[in-house]
């Protein structure tokens, strides 16, 4: 019997291809929007979270801007927040520009980032030679840099750079690793080596805090075990600041890049969602496409309807078949929108440059518009057709 | 012979404005198993009405009408057409072929509505078309068959589920008086098969083919003696 509804449905599909094809085009614009607009919004906030990812969302950055009291973190604090539940590590950060020289050459607008080794534990930057700075090296009297690609080529051009000495803001420091800054897709570089115009040179953070007179550390990473704890955790490094800075508002921030990305996510699904909204409306204006060319088919069949009814039909199976009819219009316009969506986005995305993605919620979406469409919109006609009644339907002329 | 129809008493109403017509003004009729039944009657006469009840299209405004022992009156939509498939084999004055179905398909359509199985439909149906004399037409759409070709389809079909009641609404009223002649010889017949027919007609000559002839005028009906 469905097989039957299928074919005779089919049949006058294909009989009035191009009144079916209109008819289709409304579902087939609305699907396609639907589908290119949530792929597109979805493949190119994808990029930036995974990006965003890749940073780990398994720490924070406490920024310690300090009161009159007390200007920042001491090594008492640091020890406090690194004996908390589910901290890893913790990696205080001395950032300041200044000289770097060797041999007549001298770069006077260098980064000198003060790190310890938790931050070349959890750092994704790839080491080109040598070694990253380890716990060894963090004695304070130690006097050895990783330096970046830039420096190195600045200084050594072709030299090979380690077990080279280089003054630092007049200190003499032995190269024991090049990073290559340039190969990282990390976009938050920039925040953990402040890029400066002549490059980065990173040595270990007791001395960067002597080398820059301050006495206490305003910027510290906190590394977690178990991201699934953040919120606890953060509360109790919150506690301990608290305590640090003697309950004194306003002494310190924290960045959470987890709850960064927990806010993109919401603010990219809303976007999708937003943007799906307004691509639907065409989809309930196909509908009433649909609706109309089903009304007009109902009224023209009326003869038909009446001849199947005296032959047998029951008032269900009338209504099945003119369900099936303005379903089959609906579903072949999904198709259709379906597929011109998803190339819609191939294009799309090629010109934004990111990747392209199938996101099968979408064509889930469009394929279930579709079908809701078709049997929301067929209904009232293929009822009126299914209440004809069958002497006043095979009376007409 | 057994009893398949008997209406008492049938009235039918239509509400025209204001005024209240009334079409068949208490209908008695009995019909046999086997009987080849003419109802004549001019244009007007309320013979349409008849039929449109007699077939199960219609229900009367009062009056007991009892078909193959079931009464039909206080039927709804979905028992009348379930009725009609399985007692009345509909002819129409101008055949009512679905035109972009063939001439099986057409055939095939009743058994459809009652889910007979397609192998099952397919051979039924090729059957019926053999009988009424078109083997060779089975695949050709309506439009490709003659006026009398296409009134030879409509009756397999309307023989597909094997109805108590072959009903016919001027059978011939479309054809010229050759064809028309072959579809009257069609019906003799399946009558001598023992096919129960009733053919409602304005055509004096046509009805005197028929074993039994009932004349309807005014909305009463009365039993001519042949």
């Amino acid at each position: 019997m469905l097989k039957e509804n299928l074919i005779m449905a089919w049949d006058n599909i294909k009989n009035s291809k191009m009144r079916s094809f209109l008819t289709s085009l409304g579902i087939v614009i609305g699907v396609a929007a639907v589908i290119a607009l949530i792929t597109i919004v979805q493949s190119a906030t994808g990029e930036m979270m995974s990006q965003f990812e890749s940073l780990g969302t398994d720490k924070i950055t406490v920024t310690a801007t300090g009161n009159p009291l007390k200007s920042g973190l001491n090594s008492s604090d640091l020890k406090t927040l690194e004996g908390l539940d589910n901290v890893a590590g913790v990696a205080p950060s001395v950032t300041m520009t200044g000289s770097a020289g060797r041999q007549g050459i001298l770069l006077d607008e260098v980064s000198i980032l003060g790190k310890n080794e938790k931050f070349f534990e959890a750092d994704t930057t790839e080491i080109m030679q040598g070694r990253k700075l380890s716990a060894l090296d963090m004695d304070g009297n130690t006097y050895v840099c990783v330096i970046d690609q830039d420096i190195a080529q600045s200084m050594f051009a072709n030299e090979d750079a380690l077990e080279q000495r280089i003054m630092v803001n007049g200190q003499g420091y032995t190269v024991v690793g090049v990073r290559d800054t340039e190969s990282t897709s990390d976009i938050m570089a920039g925040m953990n080596t402040s890029s400066s115009a002549d490059g980065t040179v990173i040595i270990p953070y007791r001395n960067a805090l002597a080398l820059s007179g301050a006495s206490s550390y305003s910027s510290v990473d906190i590394y977690f075990e178990n991201t699934d704890l953040s919120d606890q955790t953060i509360a109790d490094v919150e506690a301990a600041l608290d305590a640090a800075f003697n309950y004194k508002d306003n002494s310190y921030s924290i960045l959470n890049l987890g709850s960064l990305l927990d806010m993109m996510n919401t603010m990219s699904t809303l976007l999708s969602a937003l943007l799906a909204g307004i691509a639907s409306i065409a989809l309930v204006v196909g509908g009433i496409g649909i609706m109309n060319m089903m009304l007009v088919s109902v009224t023209e069949r009326t003869k038909e309807i009446g001849l199947r009814k005296a032959l047998g039909a029951d008032p269900l199976q009338i209504q099945v078949l003119f369900i099936i009819e303005a379903l089959a219009l609906s579903l072949a316009g999904g198709v259709i929108g379906i597929v011109l969506g998803l190339g819609i986005s191939v294009v799309a995305t090629m010109l934004i440059g990111t990747e392209f993605a199938v996101s099968w919620g979408a064509i889930g979406l469009g394929a279930g518009f579709s079908i809701a469409v078709g049997l929301i919109f067929g209904w009232t006609p293929a009822k009126k057709a299914s209440s004809l009644k069958p002497i006043d339907a095979l009376r007409t002329d | 012979m057994s009893e398949i129809l008997s209406m008492k008493q049938i009235v039918k109403e239509y509400q025209m404005g204001d005024e209240i017509s009334t079409v068949l003004k208490g209908i008695d009729l009995n019909v046999n198993s086997g009987e080849f039944l003419a109802i004549l009657g001019p244009s007007g006469s309320g013979k349409s009405t008849l039929m449109n009840i007699i077939g199960c299209l219609d229900t009367p405004t009062s009056g007991e009408y009892l078909l193959s022992g079931r009464e039909i009156a206080n039927q709804d939509e979905k028992a009348l057409a379930h009725i009609r498939r399985k007692e009345i084999g509909f002819i129409f004055q101008s055949f009512y072929l679905l035109s972009r179905q063939t001439a099986l398909k057409n055939v095939e359509l009743p058994l459809v509505y009652s889910g007979a199985d397609k192998k099952i439909r397919r051979e039924m149906a090729a059957d019926l078309l053999k009988k009424v004399g078109l083997e060779e037409k089975i695949n050709h759409l309506p439009r490709q068959l003659s006026g009398g070709q296409q009134q030879r389809v409509a009756i397999a079909r309307a023989l597909i589920n094997n109805p108590t009641i072959l009903l016919a609404d001027e059978p011939t009223g479309a054809l010229d008086q050759k064809t028309g002649h072959q579809v009257m010889e069609l019906f003799h017949q399946l009558n001598s098969e023992g096919r129960t027919i009733i053919m409602i007609t304005h055509d004096v000559n046509l009805a005197k083919q028929a074993k039994r002839v009932v004349r309807i005028l005014d909305g009463n009906l009365l039993e001519e003696v042949v």
